[in-house]
């Protein structure tokens, strides 16, 4: 029994903890009530995802891989392409927040509140 | 100079809308041209590309971004199919932001500069997702696509901030599960350029991975398309977004993740295997239940904005059903659709957008007589309205006739039958339109931008509309030239 628990956490455990937190972050979106927690767990959402690259990437004993390191073993390199697309997707999700904080300024100024119930109230007038 | 043209598509929009603010601040108006001749500049360079990617032996261009040889590289690969839409892509752009100028005739340099960089980097994502063969480059391009995408539907007055808040949260769900399906198919292949994970995806396709990453793709991509279930963010996105951009932001916005959706199932997965013929068919089950629901809506709606935001629920279920029916016709009809959909909804967008800018009137039951005081645009939108609806000599027909011959070579009776209904249903809600224009007595409507001239609208807009609605017919003429440029495109699956 404790084997097949280890097992299955060794080799999938910290990909089913990614899953639950993608999946916490798409629950946020759709059921809080308040517009600030919604692009917040819009980020969790999306720190879930960068996760994700970031754990297969993985190896354990990984060296980073430079050319005149300590050694010019491929088999010891860690992947650098998960980590660098992850660069790129931070910085696509910090634009993505940023947008969404902008728009949420406004809607704050338009309706006076970011909660849901309210705005809608009041958008609907 | 030639061989750089696939790139020039891309760079020269985009160099022009990043510098568009500094001229704007320079002089008011300078970005804008800048950025509009960009535009002009990257249709010649789509034109030109399509016209090399015919001539070429093989039929498929392949340029290597800064002279890194793919798979290492990022590589732009253009085959019939992608050139064909950048075409239509740059070509719409090009004609909505002439469109846009009376819009920001009056405004200071902020809102015009603003206007045009969002613009212009709208036109480079969507560009550069049709022209990429590299999967994690079409993500940015996505990105680059959506975030201006919120950014021009955010500008569109008091509701379009929640309209577009909205959008942002579920356009961001729909580009993570993108992202996510990306990293099982670069967990698995090991690799990110589509030819290269198409070959080596082969041996992966009973992998319970596999079913995971094309779910990821289809959901993600479904939800930027506004398939049926996930068509929420849409009507309201639709109707408050600028009424200058709305045209391009409803003619190509969506149709582009439907093209990336063809491009994954078709010439990466293929779909010659359980996966993705499962997969098929839940989005044929789908497109069904939204021609028939967004046709059943648009039918209920008084703004005729979001009348035409529902129908586009309705069209893309076309697109989807095409894709579905997963044989050459169907395929072709769906393709078909994209092109001869994104002119009628950008040209139906356009004469609305041009009534909202006159008269600051929406309601449909409120545009009688339009044709006196708006000659061109109610023509206009008379022939896009007929196309809609599938007459013979507009584009519309075609595309559902090649989906109707589509559905008979698979046997699929009941799409022939959803079709029909849609369309009569369409003809139900445009003609209603067509009626008000043309045979109700005049309504009184108090003008906000007066126009003296006998056009009824500024020129500057229009020549897009007139553009907008003759290419519909010019698109119906020629539509055996547009299939045969598809046909020269086809995935492997059809060819062998």
């Amino acid at each position: 029994m404790w084997e097949v628990i280890n097992e299955f956490l060794q080799t999938k455990g910290i990909y089913s903890l990614v899953m639950i937190l993608f999946f916490l972050g798409v629950y946020g979106m759709v059921f809080a009530k308040n517009y600030m927690k919604k692009l917040m767990a819009m980020n969790v959402m999306q720190v879930a995802v960068i996760y994700f690259y970031l754990c297969f990437a993985q190896k354990d004993g990984g060296i980073i891989p430079i050319l005149n390191g300590a050694t010019t073993d491929p088999n010891m390199y860690i992947n650098p392409l998960p980590h660098g697309l992850m660069l790129t997707a931070i910085v696509v999700s910090l634009g993505t927040t940023g947008v969404a904080l902008a728009l949420l300024m406004r809607i704050k100024e338009l309706y006076g509140s970011v909660e849901e119930v309210e705005v809608l109230r009041r958008a609907s007038k | 100079m030639m061989q750089h043209s696939p790139v020039m598509i891309v760079l020269l929009p985009l160099t022009a809308s990043l510098l568009c603010m500094l001229f704007s601040k320079l002089k008011r108006k300078l970005g804008a041209y800048i950025v509009i001749a960009s535009i002009v500049a990257a249709f010649v360079n789509a034109v030109i590309t399509l016209q090399r990617v015919m001539g070429s032996p093989d039929r498929v261009i392949h340029y290597a971004m800064g002279n890194w040889t793919p798979p290492i590289g990022i590589e732009f690969v253009l085959d019939p199919l992608n050139a064909l839409l950048a075409v239509l892509v740059t070509f719409v752009a090009m004609v909505v932001s002439f469109y846009g100028l009376p819009f920001v005739k009056d405004e200071d340099w902020l809102h015009v500069g603003g206007y045009y960089t969002l613009f212009g980097l709208l036109t480079v994502g969507m560009s550069g997702m049709i022209i990429t063969g590299d999967v994690f480059n079409l993500y940015v391009y996505l990105e680059v696509m959506s975030l201006s995408g919120y950014g021009l539907i955010a500008l569109g007055g008091r509701q379009s901030n929640l309209a577009a808040f909205r959008y942002l949260l579920i356009g961001t769900i729909g580009a993570s599960l993108y992202l996510l399906g990306v990293g099982y198919m670069y967990a698995m292949t090991g690799t990110l350029n589509m030819a290269d994970m198409g070959r080596l995806a082969a041996n992966y396709l009973n992998s319970p991975l596999f079913a995971m990453a094309v779910g990821c793709f289809v959901i993600g991509f479904g939800i930027k398309m506004a398939l049926f279930p996930l068509h929420g963010w849409q009507p309201d996105a639709y109707t408050y977004a600028h009424p200058a951009a709305a045209g391009l932001i409803a003619g190509c916005m969506s149709k582009v993740p439907s093209y990336a959706m063809i491009r994954f199932l078709y010439y990466v997965f293929r779909v010659d295997n359980p996966v993705v013929t499962a997969v098929l068919n839940a989005i044929g089950v789908l497109g069904i239940a939204g021609m028939l629901l967004g046709s059943v809506m648009a039918l209920a709606q008084r703004d005729f904005r979001r009348m035409l935001a529902y129908s586009s629920v309705a069209q893309i279920g076309y697109i989807a059903i095409g894709m579905a029916m997963g044989n050459m016709y169907g395929f072709v009809g769906s393709v078909l659709h994209i092109v001869n959909h994104a002119f009628m909804k950008c040209a139906l967008f356009l004469v609305i957008g041009g009534v909202v800018h006159r008269f600051g009137e929406v309601n449909l039951f409120r545009l009688g007589g339009m044709h006196k005081k708006m000659p061109i645009s109610s023509i206009a939108m008379t022939l896009a309205a007929l196309s809609m609806v599938g007459l013979p000599p507009t584009a519309g027909f075609f595309s559902k006739w090649y989906l109707m011959l589509g559905a008979f070579n698979a046997q699929q009776y009941i799409y022939i039958f959803v079709l029909v209904v849609s369309s009569l249903l369409n003809a139900i809600y445009f003609f209603r339109i067509i009626e008000q224009m043309f045979v109700q007595q005049e309504a009184s409507l108090t003008e906000v931008h007066p126009v003296t001239t006998r056009l009824g609208l500024p020129i500057s807009m229009v020549i897009p509309i007139a553009v907008m609605g003759l290419g519909v017919l010019v698109l119906g003429f020629y539509s055996s030239d547009v299939v045969r440029i598809i046909m020269s495109g086809l995935p492997e699956v059809f060819v062998r």
